[in-house]
C-alpha cells in the first residue's frame, strides 16, 4: 500500500513542452510511473519521450480515466491550468510551479476544495511511493533516485523539496525505507498541510511511521500538533525544524515564501515547544531521525 | 514589498476609506510650508519601513510651521531601527474618542483571508486576542467570490459594535477588503481607526504590503502612487557583498545562486538549496562556526554562475574559508557546481585545496565531480557523512587555521 498514488495512477502533465518538465517526464518514465501525455496549447501531435502532447486536458479526460496531473506551466497561467484540470474531473493535482501569487492559490484552493478535488503543493515536488510510482521531480533521475528512496515503512512529508530527498536517504540507509514522500510546498497557502494527509497515512496499514521537515513561519506544524492531541494518531512522529537561526531576526526573508518570521508563535522554538508537547519527537539532526523512529516503532 | 505610511494612505484614499489631510516631504523647508498649508495642529511621522516609531522618536507633535520645521529637522537625521526616514508625513493632528483595528491577512490554516478586527485599537493586537478575546473578531471569507459587504458587517458587529458606528466601519472595512483583493495584499491593516468627536471615523496609521510575485500586475497602479519600479524594500538596506550577488544571480538565468545574506563570522557559505540551507545554516552554528554569508543555490546553475559567486565570497576581506554543502540533490549536477566552485576559488587567487573547508553535495553526477574535487586536492565527503557532520568539519577547519 501507499497513499494517493500506486503503480496504476494513470496521469498527464500540464506543461509538458516546458524545459523542466521535458526533463522530468523523461524520470517520470524511467522510474515506470504511468504518464500517459501531457498538455501544451498548440501543440497537439507533438511527442514528448514517446508520449502525446494535446492542446486542452479535455482531450485526454474525454478518452481515458486520468488519475491525476502535474501541473508545471509558468505562474501566470497556473491558476488557469489548474482549474482546468479540476473541471475536466482530474482528482489529484500536483502543482509544482513557483513563484504564484497568494490570492490565485486561494482561489483554486477553495475550487478543488469544492469539488473533493486533493491538491499538493503548490511549489513542490510531488509524490513518490518508491517503486511504484512518482508524480513530480522528486528524486531526480533514476539512479539517484532509487538510491535515496527506498521502498519501507516511512512516510515523510516536508516543506523543502531537496529535504525530501534527503530525510529520505538517511531513513533509506537506515533500512526503514519510504512507504509514500510528499514534497507539500513551502508557499504560505498550501492544498494539503501536514495534519489534512495525515489521515491518509493512518489508515495506510504499510506506514509505520513519519518523518516531517518544517521551517519557521506559518501555522501548519500547530495543526498537526492538535490533531496528534485530538485524534490520537497511532503513528510516531519525528519531526525536523530547520531555520532556527531565524528566530533572532525577524522580518528577514530566507528560504520559502512561507518563511516569514511574522510573530512569535510562528518562530521555530515555539512550533518546538508545541510539537513536543503533543507527543512529536523533535530530531536536533537528520542523521537522527531514523533512531528516533526506530525507538517508537518497536 | 512594504509601502510606506504615506503611500498606503494615498492607496487607501483611491479606496474611498477617510483620512486627515497630510502633506509627504523630505526636507524641513517643505516641512514648514506643508504645516503652514495645513494650519492646524499636526503631527509629524517619520517614513520608515520599520514598527517602533514612536520608541525611536520618529513622531513627533508641533503646534506651529516653525516648530515643524526644527522637529522634522531631528526626525530626518534619525536612525530608526538601522533604516532613515526617507521624509516626514505631516498630518493634521485629531483628537480620538475611541480607537478601532481592522486588519485583512491570509490564514495559510483556512486557506482564505481573514478580517481581524477589534474596538480596542491602538495597543498590541497580541495583547487584545489574549487579554480580551471577546474584543477581537476572526472572519474568513472567500478570495474566489466577489466579495460582498455583509462579511465587514459581521466582522464589526461581532464585537459588539453597532449604531452608525456599525455602518460606518462596515463600509471602512469593505473597502478594505476590496483593496486587498484587487491590489494582490498579502496584509491590509489600519491600525488605529479612530473616531473623531464630530462622530467622523477615520484611517489614523497604516501597514499594506504587496505580493512581490504579483507587482508586475500592477505597475501602472505603482506608478501612479510613485512606487519606483526597481525599489525592492529590504528590511535593511543591501550590503555591497548582497547587492555584488544578486547581480551575479541576474546575469545568468539558469539555476539560482541568491538570496545571499551577509553576517558577521569568517565561514563563508556555498549553501542549498531553500531547505538545505536553511538546515546547513542552524548546523554551522550549532558547530560554533560563525558564517560570513547565507546563500540559496539551487535549480541547476552554470559553471560561470557558480563560479562567480564563490570568487564573490572567496573575494570578501573576512572571509578566511568557504564551505559548499546542499542536500543530496535532484536536480542539481554535483560536477557543474564542483567545477564552478574550483573555478571561482581559483579566479580570486586561492588554492581550492585550501581555500574550500569542505564539499558536501552528494546526487547527480557526483562521480564525475568527486573526480574532480580529487584532482585539485578539495576535501568531499558523500551522502554517507551528513549535514550536520560535514558542517562540524567545516568550523574544525576554521579552528585549525
Amino acid at each position: 500500500m501507499s497513499i494517493l498514488i500506486d503503480e496504476n495512477t494513470k496521469f498527464i502533465i500540464q506543461g509538458i513542452t516546458g524545459r523542466e518538465a521535458v526533463t522530468m517526464a523523461k524520470e517520470l518514465l524511467d522510474y515506470g510511473s504511468k504518464l500517459v501525455g501531457g498538455v501544451t496549447p498548440g501543440r497537439r501531435g507533438r511527442e514528448v519521450h514517446g508520449v502525446p502532447v494535446e492542446d486542452t486536458v479535455r482531450a485526454f479526460t474525454d478518452n481515458q480515466p486520468i488519475d491525476a496531473s502535474v501541473i508545471s506551466v509558468p505562474p501566470a497561467f497556473a491558476a488557469d491550468a489548474v482549474n482546468e484540470a479540476i473541471e475536466a474531473g482530474i482528482k489529484l493535482l500536483v502543482v509544482v510551479t513557483e513563484r504564484i501569487p497568494r490570492k490565485q492559490v486561494a482561489q483554486f484552493v477553495e475550487y478543488a476544495e469544492q469539488e473533493n478535488v486533493r491538491l499538493i503543493g503548490p511549489n513542490c515536488l510531488g509524490i513518490i511511493s518508491p517503486g511504484k510510482s512518482k508524480l513530480g521531480g522528486v528524486g531526480g533521475a533514476l539512479e539517484s533516485c532509487k538510491q535515496a528512496f527506498r521502498p519501507g515503512s516511512i512516510g515523510v512529508m516536508s516543506r523543502s523539496g531537496g529535504m525530501t530527498t534527503e530525510i529520505a536517504n538517511s531513513l533509506s540507509e537506515s533500512g526503514l525505507g519510504i512507504s509514500t514522500a510528499i514534497s507539500i510546498g513551502g508557499d504560505a497557502i498550501i492544498g494539503s498541510t501536514y495534519a489534512e494527509l495525515m489521515p491518509l497515512f493512518d489508515q495506510d496499514p504499510e506506514t509505520k511511521g513519519i518523518a516531517i521537515y518544517s521551517e519557521p513561519g506559518g501555522r501548519a506544524e500547530y495543526e498537526l500538533a492538535e490533531y496528534m492531541e485530538s485524534t490520537g494518531s497511532k503513528l510516531p512522529v519525528v519531526a525536523f525544524m530547520a531555520g532556527r537561526f531565524m528566530d533572532e531576526m525577524p522580518g528577514m526573508r530566507f528560504g520559502h515564501a512561507g518563511t516569514i518570521v511574522e510573530g512569535k508563535a510562528d518562530t521555530t522554538s515555539e512550533k518546538i515547544v508545541k510539537l513536543s508537547e503533543s507527543g512529536i519527537s523533535v530530531a536536533e539532526k537528520i542523521e537522527d531521525i531514523p533512531a528516533l523512529l526506530k525507538q517508537r516503532i518497536s | 514589498m512594504r509601502f510606506y505610511e504615506y503611500e498606503a494612505k494615498q492607496v487607501l484614499k483611491k479606496y474611498s476609506i477617510p483620512l486627515p489631510n497630510s502633506l509627504f516631504v523630505q526636507n524641513s523647508d517643505s516641512a514648514f510650508n506643508a504645516a503652514t498649508d495645513l494650519s492646524t495642529e499636526v503631527v509629524i511621522k517619520s517614513q520608515v519601513l520599520s514598527g517602533g516609531r514612536m520608541k525611536a522618536g520618529g513622531i513627533d507633535f508641533a503646534n506651529s510651521p516653525e516648530e515643524v520645521r526644527v522637529k522634522s529637522q531631528t526626525i530626518l537625521e534619525l536612525d530608526i531601527n538601522g533604516l532613515h526616514p526617507v521624509g516626514v508625513l505631516i498630518e493634521e493632528k485629531k483628537n480620538v474618542l475611541q480607537e478601532y483595528f481592522a486588519a485583512v491577512t491570509y490564514d495559510g490554516r483556512a486557506k482564505k483571508p481573514v478580517i481581524i478586527f477589534s474596538d480596542m485599537g491602538g495597543i498590541d493586537i497580541e495583547e487584545v486576542a489574549n487579554s480580551h478575546p471577546d474584543h477581537l473578531s476572526r472572519t474568513h471569507f472567500s478570495a474566489a467570490k466577489p466579495f460582498s459587504p455583509f462579511t465587514a458587517k459581521n466582522a464589526v458587529s461581532a464585537v459588539g459594535v453597532t449604531g452608525r458606528e456599525l455602518n460606518q466601519l462596515s463600509g471602512i472595512v469593505t473597502n478594505l477588503c476590496k483593496l486587498f483583493l484587487e491590489r494582490d495584499l498579502t496584509l491590509a491593516e489600519i491600525n488605529p481607526i479612530g473616531k473623531l468627536e464630530d462622530g467622523s471615523i477615520i484611517a489614523l496609521d497604516c501597514h499594506l504590503d504587496m505580493e512581490s510575485e504579483a507587482r508586475n500586475t500592477h505597475s501602472a497602479f505603482l506608478t501612479e502612487i510613485g512606487v519606483p519600479e526597481e525599489d525592492n524594500r529590504q528590511a535593511r538596506p543591501p550590503t555591497q557583498f548582497e547587492i555584488d550577488a544578486a547581480n551575479v544571480d541576474a546575469a545568468d538565468t539558469r539555476g539560482v545562486a541568491g538570496n545571499l545574506t551577509e553576517f558577521d563570522g569568517n565561514l563563508g557559505l556555498i549553501i542549498g538549496a531553500g531547505g538545505g540551507s536553511l538546515t546547513l545554516f542552524d548546523a554551522v552554528r550549532a558547530a560554533g562556526g560563525n558564517p560570513a554569508n547565507y546563500c540559496e543555490i539551487g535549480g541547476n546553475p552554470s559553471v560561470a554562475k557558480a563560479a562567480n559567486l564563490t570568487k564573490l565570497i572567496c573575494s570578501q576581506p573576512k572571509v578566511d574559508k568557504v564551505a559548499v554543502m546542499m542536500n543530496v540533490v535532484s536536480n542539481t549536477r554535483v560536477d557543474i557546481v564542483a567545477r564552478g566552485v574550483i573555478k571561482g576559488c581559483i579566479e580570486a587567487g586561492f588554492d581550492p585545496a585550501e581555500k574550500i573547508a569542505i564539499f558536501r553535495i552528494p546526487g547527480s553526477w557526483e562521480e564525475e565531480g568527486f573526480a574532480l574535487l580529487e584532482r585539485y586536492g578539495v576535501d568531499y565527503v558523500d551522502r554517507s557523512v551528513s549535514m550536520h557532520e560535514a558542517a562540524q568539519r567545516a568550523v574544525q577547519k576554521m579552528k585549525g587555521s
